[in-house]
C-alpha cells in the first residue's frame, strides 16, 4: 500500500459520512425548496419557485432575526470589551486564568437550562415584582424584544469576551506606557492604540456570535413566548407543525444566503477597516 | 472597572444560582423557596420518564464521541499527508459542518432519512422472506447518533489536526529514517503525541452531544433525550424537580469540561 493509499483510506469514512450526513441532507434541502407541499404535509416533486415567492409571508422572523441578532451582538460586545479589557490589561496574572476560567465555565453548560432561568428573573414573581416594592408598576418583561436581547446577550457573552481578551492579552503593554509617556490623554490611548489593536479580537467575537444568533431556536421560545420569533422558530413551526417542507425548505435556503451575504459584507467592512489602520500606522 | 467586572460575573451566575437554589426548595411552587429539601431530587431520580431520557441521552453521547474520535482522528492524520483539491473540499466540507446552524442540520437530516425510508421500507418488505414481519426504518436512536457524529467528527477533525500542526516532523521523520514501518511509526510516536488531543476533543463531543437540543428535537423521531424532556415540561410549566435535573446536569457538564480542560493544559506544557 502506497502512503497515497493509506491516506485515503483513512479520510475515507469521516468524508463518507460527511457525505451521507451532511452533503446529502443539504442537497435535499434545496431540492426540496423547488418541489410543492403534499395535500396531506410532506412533499412532492416539481420545479417552482412558488416557495421562495411566498417568503414574505415569513418576513417577520427574517426582520425580527435581521435586527435582534445585529442588536443582541452589539449589547454583548459593549457589555463584554470592558471586561475583556480588565482582564487582559488591569488583572494580576496570577488571577487572570481564573478570572477567564469564571467567564466561560457558563458557556459550556445547557444553553437551555441557563436560558429558562431568565424566566423566573424576568417573570411576574421576578424583576417586575421588585420594581413594584419601588412602586414602579406594570412593568412587563417577560416575552418582549427586551426579553430576548437579555438572553441572547447572556447566553453567547462569554464567547464574545473570550477573543477580545486573547487580542488584548497580546497587545504589548509597553505601548500603552508609551503613548501615556508622550502625554495622551487615557482615552486617546484607547481611542488610538488599544481599540484598533484588539479590532482582530471584536472582528472574531462578532462574527461568532452573530453566525450563532441567525440559527437561534430556544432563546425566543422560552423568552419571546411566541411573540418575538426568530427564522428558527419559523422552521420548526414548518417541519414540525403545518409540516410544508417545501415552502420550510425555502426559508432554510434563504436564512443560509442571508448568512452568507451578511457575513461576507461584514468580512469585507473588517478587511477595510484593518487596511486603515495600517495607513495610520505607517504614517 | 473592578466593579463593572464584578457586575458581569452577578450576571453571569446568578441565573445559575437562582436554578440550584429553587431545586432545594421545599414546596411545589417553583418561584417560592418553602425550606431547604432535597426531595426534588429524589422525585427525579425517581421519575421513569427521566431516567429514560437520561439513558438516552447517555448512550446517545457515548457511542457519537466514540465514533466521531476514531473517524476525525483517522481524518485528521491522514489529511496531514493530502494536498489538492482533495485536501480542500474536505476542509470546504468541515467548514460548513461548522458553520450551518444547528436548525438548520437538524431540519435537512430530518427530510433526507425520512425521504430515503420511504423508499427503503417498501423495498426491504418486498425482499423480506414471506410470512415474517419486515423491519421499517425510522427516525430514533441510530440516526440521532448518525447526525451527532457527523457535527461532532468535524469538531474532533480541527482539534486533532491543530495538535498535529504544532508537533515537530522531525520525531516521525526520525522514526521513518530508523526504518520504522509507518504503522509503527503512527502507534509509537504519532498516537501518544496526539492523545490529549483525541481525549480533549472526546469530551468535548461527549458534551455537545448530551447538550444538544434542536439536532435531536428533529431527529430523535419517538425518542425523548434528556434536553427534549427538559424543554417539553418548561412549556409546561417550571417546577422544582426540572431545577433540581438542571443542576444535576450543569454539575455534570461541569466536571467533564475540567477534566477536558486539565487534560489539554497538561499537554501543551510538556
Amino acid at each position: 500500500m502506497t502512503e497515497r493509499e493509506r491516506n485515503w483510506l483513512m479520510v475515507a469514512p469521516a468524508g463518507v459520512w460527511l457525505l451521507v450526513m451532511l452533503v446529502l441532507p443539504l442537497s435535499v434541502v434545496l431540492i426540496f425548496s423547488f418541489g410543492e407541499r403534499a395535500p396531506a404535509g410532506g412533499w412532492v416533486p416539481a420545479f417552482t419557485f412558488e416557495q421562495y415567492a411566498n417568503l414574505p409571508a415569513r418576513l417577520t422572523a427574517f426582520q425580527n432575526t435581521l435586527t435582534l441578532a445585529p442588536l443582541g451582538t452589539l449589547a454583548a460586545l459593549i457589555i463584554a470589551y470592558p471586561l475583556a479589557y480588565q482582564l487582559a490589561v488591569r488583572t494580576d496574572p496570577r488571577w487572570k486564568t481564573i478570572l477567564l476560567v469564571l467567564v466561560i465555565v457558563p458557556f459550556w453548560t445547557s444553553i437551555l437550562i441557563r436560558s429558562y432561568a431568565w424566566i423566573y428573573i424576568l417573570g411576574g414573581q421576578g424583576l417586575p415584582a421588585l420594581l413594584e416594592i419601588f412602586g414602579i408598576e406594570g412593568v412587563r418583561l417577560i416575552y418582549t424584544p427586551f426579553a430576548v436581547t437579555v438572553g441572547i446577550v447572556y447566553g453567547y457573552l462569554p464567547l464574545m469576551v473570550f477573543p477580545i481578551y486573547v487580542a488584548l492579552d497580546r497587545l504589548d503593554k509597553r505601548l500603552l506606557e508609551a503613548s501615556s509617556d508622550l502625554g495622551a490623554w487615557p482615552l486617546t490611548t484607547f481611542l488610538r492604540v488599544t481599540l484598533p489593536m484588539s479590532i482582530s479580537g471584536i472582528a472574531t467575537g462578532c462574527m461568532l456570535v452573530f453566525i450563532l444568533l441567525m440559527g437561534e431556536f430556544l432563546i425566543p421560545a422560552l423568552l419571546g413566548g411566541g411573540k418575538v420569533f426568530f427564522v428558527g422558530n419559523a422552521l420548526v413551526d414548518l417541519f414540525l407543525q403545518s409540516r410544508n417542507w417545501a415552502f420550510g425548505s425555502a426559508v432554510a435556503v434563504m436564512l443560509i444566503l442571508v448568512m452568507l451575504v451578511t457575513v461576507t459584507i461584514y468580512m469585507r467592512l473588517i478587511a477595510r477597516l484593518s487596511a486603515t489602520r495600517e495607513d495610520v500606522s505607517i504614517m | 472597572m473592578r466593579i463593572y467586572s464584578l457586575f458581569v460575573y452577578v450576571f453571569l451566575y446568578t441565573p445559575i444560582a437562582i436554578i440550584a437554589l429553587f431545586s432545594f426548595s421545599a414546596g411545589r411552587s417553583a418561584s417560592q423557596f418553602e425550606g431547604f429539601s432535597l426531595k426534588w431530587y429524589g422525585r427525579a431520580l425517581d421519575n421513569p420518564f427521566v431516567m429514560d431520557a437520561l439513558a438516552n441521552s447517555l448512550f446517545v453521547a457515548f457511542v457519537s464521541a466514540t465514533l466521531a474520535s476514531i473517524l476525525g482522528t483517522l481524518a485528521a492524520v491522514g489529511l496531514q499527508g493530502m494536498r489538492g483539491p482533495a485536501r480542500a473540499f474536505f476542509d470546504a466540507i468541515i467548514y460548513i459542518a461548522v458553520m450551518i446552524p444547528g436548525i438548520v442540520i437538524g431540519i435537512a437530516t430530518l427530510i433526507a432519512l425520512v425521504t430515503v425510508f420511504d423508499v427503503v421500507n417498501p423495498w426491504l418488505a418486498n425482499i423480506w422472506p414471506e410470512g415474517r414481519e419486515p423491519p421499517a426504518l425510522t427516525m430514533g436512536r441510530p440516526s440521532l447518533i448518525a447526525a451527532h457524529t457527523m457535527f461532532t467528527l468535524a469538531l474532533v477533525v480541527l482539534i486533532v489536526r491543530a495538535r498535529l500542526q504544532g508537533l515537530e516532523s522531525a520525531l516521525s521523520e526520525a522514526s521513518a529514517d530508523l526504518y520504522a514501518p509507518p504503522m509503527r511509526t503512527f502507534r509509537l510516536i504519532t498516537l501518544p503525541l496526539i492523545a490529549p488531543a483525541i481525549l480533549a476533543g472526546f469530551l468535548l463531543s461527549f458534551t455537545f452531544s448530551f447538550d444538544d437540543f434542536i439536532i435531536a428535537f428533529f431527529v430523535a423521531g419517538s425518542e425523548t433525550t434528556l434536553p427534549i424532556y427538559i424543554f417539553s415540561s418548561i412549556r409546561r410549566g417550571v417546577t422544582p424537580e426540572i431545577n433540581a435535573i438542571g443542576t444535576m446536569v450543569m454539575l455534570a457538564s461541569l466536571v467533564l469540561l475540567v477534566i477536558a480542560q486539565l487534560i489539554l493544559r497538561r499537554s501543551n506544557k510538556r
